[in-house]
């Protein structure tokens, strides 16, 4: 069963594109990783699936319903964003009191257990907290939540890598006991591609990739060896990237289906490599900025 | 897990088949669990779940139902003949290859097995 479908969804603002025909289905009981640039449309995807932002094209279906002001989708949607923002004089107590009345699955002990495990104190007020203690809390409600579809929007600003593997620990552990739906957004590709089932990756509002995990392991190869060797292997396969050192080449090639040739080196690619490859050859220009909405 | 682009089930069921192989999980005794593999090796429990079907598939493996899964009093003997099976392809051919490489005949590197004694 499907959690979510859109066909062709679109968002626009103005003459900018944000979303631009995107169709994708994201499977029940799952773990879904949504990767791309900044500016990719990841966030405004995620805004339309959790009812916080509405469509200009196409259709969306959340449980089987539009989410948009839809009390019956949103009680079981947890969106964690990259900055949450909360009411002033609020203390993390009232953060998790607050989620607690909008979760029915929520659990309290387990919220004490990963407050104790991310070192947060709960009488803490949150204007007063680090920035990976904020993090924390969200990570925190996002897990406890125990929400049938959970959406994390980068949700580790601050968070060192110690903490890191800490939430991808507690996920791992509570999906298996409590399975349900996770989109992780994330540029941490390295830090999730064991975690994930399933790649959406959008670039400029449209859908790159949509594929299983484990088929993207193997997708791509990086041929190394003497510039001619290399040449007439790679003729006929889809290439994504070459460098050039010396009288060597580096290529790498997607649907190579035999990995043994004598003279030739055959490294595999990672998930992340294979997604900065697939970017780069649909040359959005290098540009750093943030999401914007 | 370690990248060599291979999927991730096929190591989870590799490295099971490595210790039925070298007798750490005997015959009959029960394997870890879906849950505990993913937790071990930071994965998806349902990568986890997929290597350990397909060793139930090929025989390795058999379920006890409520229990869980269990080594198949044949499965180190399945393994072995499958890899003897397997040894040309994945030892003998790279090391002719490696040995073309450096103008090594055969008749060489059945000296060199001859004289072979394990380094200690």
């Amino acid at each position: 069963m499907n959690v979510v479908r859109t066909t062709g969804l679109s968002k626009r603002y103005g003459s900018l594109a944000a979303l631009d025909g995107v169709s994708v289905e994201l499977a029940e009981n799952s773990i879904h990783g949504l990767l791309g640039r900044n500016g990719a449309g990841k966030t405004t995807l995620m805004r339309i699936l959790t009812g916080q932002g509405f469509e200009t094209g196409g259709t969306v279906e959340v449980f089987g319903q539009h989410p948009y002001e839809n009390a019956g989708v949103l009680s079981r949607v947890c969106f964690i964003k990259e900055s949450q923002h909360y009411p002033e004089k609020f203390r993390v107590k009232h953060a998790l009191r607050a989620a607690e009345l909008v979760h029915p699955n929520w659990d309290n002990a387990y919220a004490a257990a990963l407050l104790a495990d991310f070192a947060v104190p709960a009488d803490r007020l949150l204007a007063k907290l680090s920035r990976g203690q904020l993090s924390a809390v969200g990570v925190i409600i996002g897990l406890a939540s125990r929400a049938p579809l959970t959406l994390f929007d980068e949700p580790y600003l601050g968070l060192d890598a110690v903490a890191r593997q800490l939430f991808y620990d507690r996920l791992l552990a509570d999906y298996a006991e409590h399975p349900r739906t996770i989109v992780l957004s994330t540029h941490l590709i390295d830090e999730v591609s064991d975690l994930i089932e399933h790649v959406v990756l959008l670039d400029r509002g449209k859908v790159l990739i949509d594929a299983d995990a484990e088929s993207l392991r193997g997708e791509a190869v990086a041929v190394t060896g003497s510039a001619d060797a290399v040449e007439r292997f790679a003729a006929g396969y889809q290439e994504l990237h070459r460098e050039r050192i010396g009288g060597s080449l580096r290529v790498t090639l997607t649907g190579v289906p035999d990995r043994f040739e004598p003279g030739l080196d055959f490294e595999p690619v990672s998930l992340q490599q294979l997604v900065v490859r697939t970017t780069q050859r649909h040359g959005a220009p290098v540009a750093a900025g943030k999401e914007s909405r | 897990m370690k990248d060599d682009g291979r999927p991730l089930f096929l190591q989870i069921a590799e490295q099971l088949e490595n210790s039925i192989v070298d007798g750490s999980l005997a015959a009959d005794t029960q394997v870890p669990s879906t849950n505990e593999l993913a937790a071990f090796h930071r994965i998806n429990p349902a990568t986890a779940a997929k290597g350990i079907n397909q060793l139930v598939a090929d025989g390795i493996l058999y379920k006890r139902r409520g229990i869980g899964m269990f080594v198949a009093t044949d499965a180190r003997a399945q393994l072995l003949e499958r890899r003897r099976r397997d040894f040309t392809r994945q030892f003998v051919a790279p090391l002719m290859a490696e040995a073309g490489k450096l103008g090594m005949d055969a008749e060489e590197i059945k000296k060199l097995i001859d004289v072979w004694e394990p380094q200690r």
